[in-house]
């Protein structure tokens, strides 16, 4: 067998795919991130809690009404996007003008206050939730056992993040948000409404998460604590890419989970802080994070 | 004369409780001590609470004619907040005893707080053995399960039936470690051997990584050594990668009722765990359960009724010393035995370990389900004197 510093080649390309799995989820939620503070100038700390609100409805779909995954993989971002431009409309909106800190402290406390109702009502443990019986199950790769469902989460989240890429850098609604964030008064001053179009990139950024929330439900247990044990991650994850830049968090995504994934070969015990040292190291050599546009 | 003043007020003390018979300050008060909201909350958290209720009732309300009353906090799994609860409950609220204390690191800070202040602790909720071994007390108590009773039945008993190598997944920190390696012990004394392990960090999200090296190792067994949502998780992924469904077995090595209820049969079938009670196990222990059940809306784990069996213990204890002074009230806990819907036929070492029998146990397929909660098969009962450290070897000073 092929062995490369120790590890048979067969485990290492197993690992690789990993890493590539559960960078489709660091990508997803950075994406979300990196567009809210890209456009919004906001940190939005409750990003953790809206994966897992988005996790949830898909659960609360399932239990109260009967509607199955597909479904709810549109449904759950919409509603739990709705409820995000609500948040933005009554609150986040007060926010802009003050010191970025004042955003900060708010969706933190409004991440604490979901997850505590949510553990208040649902417990600890969480719920189960199925993987749909039409990606269940899994194939031989020759190198690996591949649950389908877990390439359906490559596919699925790669073409979501580019897809918002191009709605965002190459579409003229894209233009307009991000002239609005340049100049918020010289674009309104060209009819753009430019309040309406602040709601919508944080329904939009928000509903990313809500939809990597459903993406994961079948993978992970839906529970109250699953933001945050991945936020942390993921706000590594924009660092490293650069503030504000979508390829950058994107590309970054991936490749983060592809090093973690790695390091669970070499050194498990290491896993949880590879991210963070590449953070401390990027940092280092360069401040903007590695597709920053300003320095 | 300072010395002399000390001495008469001692003295005086001293006589003062020896010549008061019954409560002291005129109620029975028992403190339950656990996470409420954290990753332990459903493991016991509010339900233990409810489960000291119940046995308050069972025992009719009062003992020795004081009222009982049982009071409640949340430790948050942390050390030193638990320690400022306890020093309060028994400096100025006069909590005669402390419960239940999930968390090992929680339990020993406790446990020594109760031994500097002479006062009771019975802990249902932590797994580490040292609370009746190096760090003993004579007024400290260990009711419900323990990491040697866990490692003794799955550990052990899998050996027996075939299990014979072992691939461990370990939570990187002392509780996983002493687990796997109490575990890996019984295997290898067993006649099986342990193939390998992997220590992954507390609270990983992806256990994939973990699961293919345990897999492609070919070991019949994978302990999960770990406890929590991290072994929920490491077990609905491995669902997903079909690790039972390729001949090897998952066992948990720290898992009850209230995860598998969270995890669902779907994923959970065919996971093979330790506990200290189960339901369904008799007609007594399914009404039991079913009351249970009425007022918590979920059935008991060994948890929850090793609560309820601690405290309708300790007030047949207070009963019979006649008195809630600690010394008098420890004595005959040491010496009574146990008899109720969770210890059956238990009895309690000098240690303060409270042994009893348990239960080797594999979740059920779904379609073996008959109604709801029903989880379990039950593959073996392990007698307490196999599952228990023998209280004579547990390195506990107090056992000559």
């Amino acid at each position: 067998m092929t062995m490369i510093f120790g590890v048979p080649l067969q485990a290492l390309l197993g690992q690789l795919l990993i890493g590539l799995i559960n960078g489709s989820f660091y990508a997803l939620l950075s994406l979300g991130l990196a567009i809210i503070f890209g456009l919004l100038r906001m940190i939005n700390f409750a990003h953790g809690a809206q994966y897992m609100l988005g996790a949830f409805t898909a659960y609360l779909l399932l239990t109260f009404a009967g509607i199955g995954y597909w479904p709810a993989l549109i449904l759950a971002p919409v509603i739990v996007g709705l409820l995000g431009t609500v948040v933005e409309r009554l609150f986040l909106r007060r926010l802009y003008a003050l010191d970025p800190l004042y955003g900060l402290l708010f969706t933190f406390g409004l991440a604490l206050t979901l997850e505590g109702t949510f553990r208040y009502i649902y417990g600890a443990s969480g719920q189960p939730y199925a993987t749909p019986a039409a990606l269940a199950g899994g194939t031989n790769l020759g190198f690996m056992f591949l649950p389908i469902y877990r390439g359906w989460v490559v596919v699925v989240s790669l073409v979501v993040c580019l897809a918002t890429w191009f709605l965002i850098e190459r579409t003229k609604l894209g233009a307009y948000l991000r002239a609005a964030t340049e100049n918020a008064t010289l674009v309104q001053a060209f009819g753009v409404n430019v309040p309406v179009l602040l709601t919508f990139t944080y329904g939009l950024g928000v509903a990313l998460a809500a939809f990597a929330g459903v993406l994961a439900a079948p993978v992970y247990q839906v529970s109250p604590l699953m933001g945050s044990n991945i936020i942390i991650v993921v706000f590594a994850v924009v660092v490293v890419g650069g503030m504000g830049s979508i390829m950058g968090s994107i590309i970054t995504g991936y490749m983060l989970g592809i090093a973690e994934g790695l390091t669970k070969v070499f050194y498990p015990e290491a896993s949880n802080i590879v991210v963070f040292v590449i953070m401390a190291i990027v940092l280092l050599i360069r401040p903007a994070g590695l597709f920053g546009r300003e320095a | 004369m300072r010395k002399m003043l000390l001495a008469s007020a001692a003295f005086f003390v001293a006589g003062a409780a020896a010549a008061v018979a019954a409560p002291s300050d005129g109620k029975v008060k028992i403190g339950i001590l656990n996470d409420q909201s954290g990753v332990y909350a459903d493991f016991g958290g509010k339900s233990s609470v409810e489960a000291a209720k119940m046995a308050v009732e069972d025992f009719g309300g009062s003992v020795l004619g004081v009222p009982v009353e049982i009071v409640d906090a949340d430790h948050q799994n942390k050390p030193d907040i638990a320690s400022n609860i306890a020093r309060q409950w028994f400096d100025t609220n006069q909590v005669d005893a402390i419960m239940e204390l999930t968390t090992s690191s929680v339990a020993l800070a406790v446990q020594a707080i109760a031994k500097e202040k002479k006062k009771i602790d019975i802990v249902t909720g932590a797994a580490t053995t040292e609370l009746t071994g190096k760090q003993c007390s004579p007024y400290g108590f260990h009711w419900a399960y323990d990491t040697h009773a866990l490692a003794v039945g799955t550990g052990g008993a899998l050996v027996k039936q075939g299990g014979d190598s072992w691939f461990f997944l370990t939570a990187d920190y002392a509780f996983g470690y002493s687990l796997e390696q109490q575990t890996s012990d019984f295997v290898k004394s067993n006649g099986g051997k342990v193939l390998g392990s992997v220590r992954h960090p507390l609270a990983s999200t992806d256990y994939s990584s973990f699961l293919l090296q345990a897999q492609s190792s070919g070991a019949k067994v994978v302990g999960l050594a770990n406890a929590g949502a991290d072994t929920q998780n490491a077990i609905k992924q491995a669902a997903e990668f079909g690790i039972t469904q390729g001949g090897q077995r998952l066992a948990a090595l720290l898992f009850t009722l209230a995860e598998v209820h969270g995890l669902g049969l779907q994923a959970a079938q065919g996971l093979t765990l330790t506990e200290g009670f189960y339901w369904n196990r008799d007609e007594e222990s399914r009404k039991f359960g079913e009351r249970f059940l009425k007022r918590t809306g979920k059935m008991p784990n060994m948890i929850h009724a090793g609560t309820y069996s601690a405290v309708l213990q300790y007030l047949k204890a207070v009963q019979k010393a006649g008195t809630d002074e600690t010394e008098a009230v420890a004595k005959v806990m040491h010496e009574l035995p146990v008899d109720d819907v969770f210890g059956r036929g238990g009895t309690v070492g000098k240690n303060g370990r409270m042994i009893h029998d348990m239960y080797l146990l594999e979740v059920k397929k779904p379609a073996e389900s008959k109604e709801p909660w029903d989880y379990y098969k039950v593959l073996a009962t392990i007698p307490g004197k196999d599952a228990y450290i023998d209280p004579a070897k547990s390195g506990c000073d107090l056992v000559k």
